[in-house]
């Protein structure tokens, strides 16, 4: 896992509830097995229907062209389980998003590849995102795992829960299942269980040929 | 303590405690599509690790594949590389695979469950959203990512943070050509897009109990369209008898074992649930969505509806997008393409729903409408039923298996502007290729507006008939 400790960077609002992991990365592009994931984020909102720039969407504005931090609304990533999602995010170069609820799958996909998913609570994420809009990415934002906190230009600072876990492994870059393997008898041991009480469980032999 | 059926096949599964004070889940089983597969199994690889259980993994291709009539093993020159990398993977790492050709093959989803390789009270992984479809038999799926996915290929466990918990009881019952799709439809709008969000859910009631059984993979299937972790229906007779005689179910006295032991999978009566809800079916009336998220639904006969106070933007962006303005009945709309499929609406059930609404008649002029069966198995079976000719002579393509243009993963998708009803669980803007519109319906109603050229209610069109 790519670790994060802490990161500075100009923070690019993106104001939207439910962004979906279609509009993330869109589906079609995706027909090569390793795709520029960094130019298929949010490809349909980056590119008018010509192909050329849309110069409305934040990241094609000039101050946000090189933004690490996205900061959006409610259920952001919601709709597929597909990783490339996380996977575009990082590619661009945005290693913290900050919204204010995250789809589940989207969140795990994105702690995987060592981008950070921060929720602020409403009343905070209000004062937030207007401080966001005002800087108009002219000065870095600082987001801090192990404190767990983010500090505006104006010295502001914004505190945050995280899983504990999910925290530990990024700040230490972790190969998670190499320690998931530290509990390999546990697995074996539960296998051996479950082959006296549900032996239907642990075995598929083609027990009839289709027709 | 009294648990929930949740409850109970989550501690059945409990593998452990890891270091970090992560909870370890056994994976009875996981199935790979061809979109994660050749990811995963690389992955896998450069780690230099194997497949820990080769006998409780299970390969598709299902979202790559062409569905056309002609297909031999492809789509076009792009798609290929995922077709193939998955069955050099499958190949290396010799674990089964249901390649195109294969009569088993089709969308995980329902090929799974179909094969007996879900059965109650197991656990069950998809790198999919969808995952979650296979609780229909009263198991937990549970979607997950690739890097995930190769978690579960090395050590056949997740490590999962234990969701919350709903039920979400559906009381009366469904009226003539209502289906489950209706119900999930209408329940997703009641309650929200992330309204499920960090929860298991538990649907039950008198109009689940009465449902057919298939329906129950429609309603767990949609549960991701309101953020559901996982769901599931409890098992009842009705599950046993799907069940029995599938490939990999138990049989002889391991069936009679495992029989006991389902029977007691279901919550007890006091259980308690961290959300408590219920929906009233009686007088539920056929749904479709108007906008460009799941939760966009409204019955046949409503209007679209004005923007709400404080989402506005949203809401409008949508309007814009379909092509509406407030106040404009939804029935009468003009459509342009009907697509009955995937793993929400592809079941032998749904063609048979929608193959009495189309039986003795022709599909509208300038609609193009496809078929395309949820599995190889579905379309077997659906042909010895005659259903196939019901669609083809009414004007409809009768395809082979797989995604198709459910996610505009196929040939000959729509073009921008135009209008698609279809039986699938996203609606987002673009999904179904740039700027296409879709209006998420059951396979009944799907079918009725292929034969009509517009949105309309299915019920009066089988007035009579």
């Amino acid at each position: 896992m790519q670790p994060f400790t802490s990161l500075t960077g100009i923070a690019a609002p993106l104001l939207r509830d439910d962004i979906n992991t279609d509009q993330i990365c869109p589906v079609l592009p995706l027909r090569v097995l390793d795709p520029d994931y960094g130019a298929q984020l949010f490809a349909r909102m980056r590119k008018r229907p010509d192909g050329s720039d849309n110069p409305d969407f934040v990241l094609n504005q000039p101050q946000y062209r090189s933004a690490h931090i996205l900061v959006a609304g409610r259920n952001f990533g919601c709709g597929s389980a597909r990783e490339s999602a996380a996977w575009a995010v990082e590619a661009f170069g945005i290693r913290c998003i900050v919204a204010r609820s995250f789809a589940e799958l989207f969140r795990n996909n994105a702690v995987r590849n060592g981008v950070l998913p921060v929720v602020l609570p409403d009343g905070a994420m209000d004062v937030f995102q207007a401080k966001v809009v005002a800087v108009n990415g002219a000065t870095n934002f600082m987001v801090d795992l192990s404190q767990k906190f983010i500090v505006c230009p104006d010295g502001s600072v914004f505190p945050f829960e995280f899983d504990a876990a999910d925290r530990a492994a990024l700040l230490q870059g972790l190969d998670e299942i190499g320690l998931t393997l530290q509990n390999a008898a546990d697995i074996a041991a539960w296998e051996l269980r479950c082959r006296k009480t549900q032996p239907w469980l642990q075995s598929t032999d083609r027990q009839a040929e289709p027709k | 303590m009294p648990q929930t059926l949740f409850d109970k096949i989550w501690n059945a599964h409990l593998v452990g405690t890891r270091a970090d004070g992560r909870t370890l889940i056994y994976m009875d089983r996981h199935v790979l599509d061809d979109v994660r597969a050749p990811h995963a199994f690389r992955m896998l690889e450069r780690q230099g690790r194997d497949v820990r259980r080769k006998d409780l993994t299970l390969v598709v291709q299902d979202h790559s594949v062409s569905t056309s009539p002609a297909r031999t093993t492809r789509i076009d020159k792009a798609a290929d590389v995922f077709v193939d990398a998955t069955r050099e993977a499958a190949a290396r790492h010799h674990v089964r695979l249901l390649d195109v050709g294969d009569p088993e093959q089709g969308i995980s989803h329902v090929v799974a469950p179909e094969l007996g390789m879900v059965l109650p009270g197991a656990t069950h992984a998809c790198a999919d959203s969808h995952a979650p479809t296979v609780g229909a038999l009263g198991a937990l799926g549970f979607g997950c990512g690739t890097t995930e996915l190769v978690h579960i290929l090395a050590t056949q466990t997740m490590t999962l943070v234990k969701p919350k918990q709903m039920r979400i009881r559906f009381n009366g019952r469904l009226g003539s050509c209502v289906s489950a799709k209706d119900v999930i439809l209408h329940t997703i709008g009641k309650f929200g897009i992330d309204a499920a969000q960090g929860y298991a859910v538990e649907y039950a009631g008198t109009a689940i109990e009465s449902m057919p059984l298939e329906g129950r993979f429609t309603l767990c299937n949609m549960g991701t369209e309101f953020g559901a972790r996982t769901g599931y229906v409890a098992p009842d007779e009705a599950t046993f008898a799907w069940l029995s005689g599938r490939r990999f179910a138990p049989k002889g006295n391991e069936w009679e074992q495992a029989f006991a032991c389902w029977r007691t999978l279901k919550s007890d009566d006091d259980a308690r649930f961290d959300s408590d809800v219920s929906i009233d079916c009686d007088g539920l009336e056929p749904q479709v969505t108007w906008g460009t998220d799941p939760s966009q639904t409204i019955p046949i006969s409503g209007v679209v509806p004005p923007s709400p106070a404080g989402h506005m933007a949203a809401h409008d962006r949508a309007l814009s997008y379909m092509g509406f303005t407030p106040g404009v009945p939804i029935a009468g709309t003009k459509i342009d393409r009907v697509f009955i499929g995937s793993c929400t609406n592809a079941r032998l059930s749904d063609l048979e729903s929608a193959a009495a609404v189309v039986r003795g008649r022709k599909i509208a002029d300038g609609v193009k409408a496809m078929i395309v069966p949820g599995s190889t198995t579905v379309k077997r079976e659906a042909e010895a039923r005659g259903l196939d000719a019901v669609f083809r002579n009414a004007g409809f393509a009768w395809e082979e298996s797989g995604c198709s243009i459910c996610a505009g993963g196929n040939r000959d998708g729509a073009k921008p502007g135009e209008r698609c009803v279809a039986t699938s669980n996203r609606n987002f803007e673009n999904r179904q290729g740039a700027g296409v519109r879709t209006h998420l319906a059951s396979p009944a109603m799907a079918a009725a507006a292929a034969i009509a050229g517009k949105l309309v209610d299915v019920r009066q069109m089988m007035d009579g008939h």
